[in-house]
């Protein structure tokens, strides 16, 4: 209760001074540059390479962004978060967007007054045990030691689904995936749950990757996607639909390498030419250029082209789509069309 | 009787002995290890324990250590070269250690300055740590933080050269309007300062470019550099800080000794990171928006506030250590406050309390690693955050730790020797 009283008036008082300034839009193109908060290092998903180049499944949205509005894929401005300030962080204003795998959930969209703008990745929370523990069902955890993240909403399902089952547990709290491998390898702890494409991903950086298994239960839904702060819902706009238009280019097969030519003229497909801006003024509409979606996808790619480089089977993470193919292909994912 | 003597010496030798060398045992290093290692049941045996337990140590470490990879381009690549031998994987510090060092975004081209800098810090700060070098070095000493702020920060050399012009401004106003009081000098050295760096503000921002290094903002800092600017300039300031705040405590002015009280006892019962915290988040809602106050600055302020308080309760004990006889002989001999201060009670107060300034010296240079928690890229924050998230090294653990342990290790030693040094020079008392 007190974190609420808190964080409301945290973001009560960003809202008194986000009145007051330009619109976020306006902020960004003055800046030049587009402020997008990201993890402080989570693999796949955001770290900086050997020459401080960020790369990684959010890291690509901060930067489709960036080309939609100002053209220029590396005009961003990468500032790391911890799961801890990322909320005070988009409050203040220090950051115009935050991609940093976060969970789409009721009190964060309404209690902390921030704006979910769409879902780039459907993961859920599981477990990983040793092999050699014998455990073939997370129910079967009965008076485990648990790893687990503090401040994310992993800890609060492992608590829900422990009380559901009515078995007990006990809590190792940790701050980083990367301390969290540790322990667990160290055997501080039985079992080690957190999203399951990062357990994944965790995974494939063990010497013996197969002397560990992920349970099959996942036991939340953990819908992650980018946010804005309340109150600028043209801005929302911009990031919501640079996210579709990423979708629904790989649905409509526009990809980084075709992009250049498709755009070049109106093609036979009324909605491609909409999305690419050689027919109608969508740009208008969300007040940009009307080359913005094009500009998107040529600079990271389409969405599968975005999950393959970063995340998909042909990385060391190796994930499968699963849940993050299309609608078309089983998934969940659904752009709402261009028109 | 003068005949018995005779009789009951049968032998009295006339010329000395050659000399002979002491029994094997009881010299050169077998009487050493008598000595000091096997000089009884327990002790052999001690010893005997203490000697397997090092080649075991040994025996796991060297292979590790020796035989570890330089030159694979990842963790994978390692592991297949290693299969499973277990050996060390020290090509993340071939291909990293310009982010371990420098954070990954300060540009490479420009790696130089920050080394320059620490160079020329190892120059500058021996004046002041070595007393029997000339003194008019310490002028040296004192242009050090505007050529260390220029090369490092960047930018145009009129920033750095017109903060220098308001100090010494602001230092000669004092000295002319001092005879009329100290508040008035001190007053008048500010005015002044303060108008020349706000003249200086204006010609360095209608003349960015002249004599220009690249400006690299704060947030580009990283590594192990961030942990020497914050650890460098905290103690520094700390210092004095810390002992005015000390004479302030003691001061018989109510007021100056409640303000001192206060601060002290509040910055030490807050812990280090939640006043991190309050620098890096909270502070954001109580400036006006699009104000960018320096995020190293507002972390170089709350640790310097952190460290002072701790240095104040640290020379309070070496003031109090003074026998009362001290302050008396003083102010027997007519000098005034500051006089009695600056000669007689601060070099024997400052003196005993050596061991305990390091002390906190060399915590609070460790203590910088906190700032990874605020999201800030010093060489742990590295570690944790960038490198052990990048799939290629992923997994690297021991390699990244050890290289850290080894740079501070090497400081903190270096720092814990000289105060060593400097305890043996003014150790003028009588043992």
């Amino acid at each position: 209760m007190k974190k609420t009283v808190f964080f409301g008036a945290v973001s009560a008082a960003a809202l008194v001074a986000g009145a007051a300034s330009a619109t976020t839009l306006e902020d960004v193109k003055e800046r030049g540059k587009l402020n997008c908060g990201v993890t402080t290092g989570l693999v796949g998903f955001a770290a900086p390479d050997a020459n401080g180049n960020w790369e990684g499944f959010d890291v690509a949205l901060c930067r489709a962004v960036a080309a939609a509005v100002l053209g220029d894929p590396n005009a961003v401005e990468f500032v790391p978060t911890t799961g801890k300030t990322r909320f005070t962080s988009l409050a203040s204003g220090e950051i115009d967007m935050l991609a940093r795998n976060t969970t789409w959930t009721f009190s964060r969209d309404n209690d902390l007054k921030f704006e979910f703008t769409g879902i780039n990745y459907y993961d859920g929370q599981g477990f990983m045990v040793p092999k050699d523990l014998g455990v073939t069902s997370a129910k079967e955890l009965d008076g485990a030691t648990v790893c687990i993240q503090t401040g994310t909403t992993t800890e609060l399902n492992l608590a829900d689904f422990f009380r559901k089952n009515n078995i007990s547990y006990e809590p190792v709290p940790i701050e980083t995936n990367g301390e969290a491998q540790q322990q667990y390898l160290a055997g501080a702890c039985d079992a080690y749950t957190t999203d399951a494409s990062g357990l994944a991903a965790t995974r494939a950086t063990f010497e013996t990757p197969g002397d560990h298994v992920i349970l099959p239960e996942i036991v939340s839904k953990e819908p992650l996607g980018p946010l804005v702060r309340h109150g600028d819902n043209e801005w929302g706009d911009i990031v919501r639909w640079t996210l579709n238009a990423l979708v629904a280019a790989e649905e409509l097969g526009v990809s980084s390498a075709n992009v250049g030519e498709m755009s070049a003229s109106a093609g036979d497909s009324p909605e491609i030419n909409r999305l690419l801006g050689t027919e109608g003024n969508l740009g208008e509409m969300l007040g940009l250029e009307n080359d913005w979606a094009k500009n998107a996808i040529m600079a990271v790619g389409n969405y599968g082209e975005v999950f393959e480089k970063n995340i998909g089977q042909n990385t060391p993470i190796g994930l499968a789509r699963g849940l993050n193919a299309q609608w078309t292909d089983g998934g969940l994912l659904y752009s709402p069309p261009f028109r | 009787m003068s005949d018995t003597h005779s009789e009951s010496i049968s032998f009295v030798r006339e010329s000395f002995l050659p000399e002979v060398p002491p029994p094997a045992a009881e010299a050169g290093p077998v009487k050493w290890l008598r000595a000091n290692l096997f000089s009884g049941a327990v002790n052999s045996v001690m010893t005997l324990l203490a000697l397997a337990l090092l080649i075991y140590i040994l025996w796991g470490f060297l292979p590790w250590l020796l035989g570890g990879n330089w030159t694979a381009s990842n963790i994978r690549e390692c592991r297949e070269i290693f299969q499973g031998s277990g050996a060390g994987c020290f090509a993340v510090l071939t291909e990293r250690w310009n982010q371990l060092l420098f954070g990954f975004s300060y540009p490479p081209s420009e790696y130089w300055r920050p080394t320059l800098s620490l160079l020329l810090l190892a120059v500058v700060i021996a004046p002041v740590l070595f007393s029997h070098l000339p003194r008019w070095l310490l002028i040296v000493t004192a242009l050090y933080p505007f050529t260390a702020y220029w090369l490092i920060w960047g930018g145009t050399i009129f920033t750095p050269v017109m903060a220098l012009a308001g100090v010494i401004a602001g230092y000669f106003a004092y000295r002319r309007a001092v005879e009329r009081g100290f508040a008035v000098g001190l007053l008048a050295g500010l005015v002044v300062a303060l108008f020349v760096w706000w003249l200086g503000g204006l010609a360095a921002a209608s003349e960015p470019d002249s004599l220009a290094l690249e400006r690299v903002p704060s947030r580009d800092m990283g590594g192990f550099m961030l942990n020497m600017i914050l650890g460098v300039v905290c103690v520094s300031l700390s210092l004095p800080i810390g002992i005015l705040l000390a004479l302030g405590r003691q001061s018989s002015l109510p007021i100056v000794k409640w303000i001192c009280v206060v601060f002290i006892e509040f910055i030490r019962g807050v812990p280090l990171i939640t006043l991190l915290f309050v620098a890096n988040v909270v502070l954001a809602y109580f400036l006006p928006p699009g104000t960018n106050f320096d995020l190293i600055l507002r972390v170089i302020i709350m640790i310097t506030m952190f460290a002072s308080a701790y240095i104040a309760e640290v020379i309070r004990g070496g003031l109090a250590a003074l026998p009362r006889g001290q302050y008396e002989a003083a102010d027997s001999l007519g000098l005034d406050y500051a006089q009695a201060m600056r000669l007689i009670i601060l070099p024997q107060a400052l003196k005993i309390s050596i061991p305990g300034i390091v002390n906190v010296a060399v915590g609070l240079f460790k203590d910088t690693t906190l700032v990874s928690i605020i999201s800030m890229f010093d060489l742990v924050g590295m570690i944790r955050g960038p490198i052990l998230a990048s799939t290629d090294w992923n997994g690297v653990y021991w390699e990244l730790f050890g290289f850290a342990a080894l740079l501070f290790f090497v400081v903190c030693y270096g720092i814990s020797q000289y105060s060593q040094w400097l305890e043996r020079k003014l150790a003028t008392d009588h043992r």
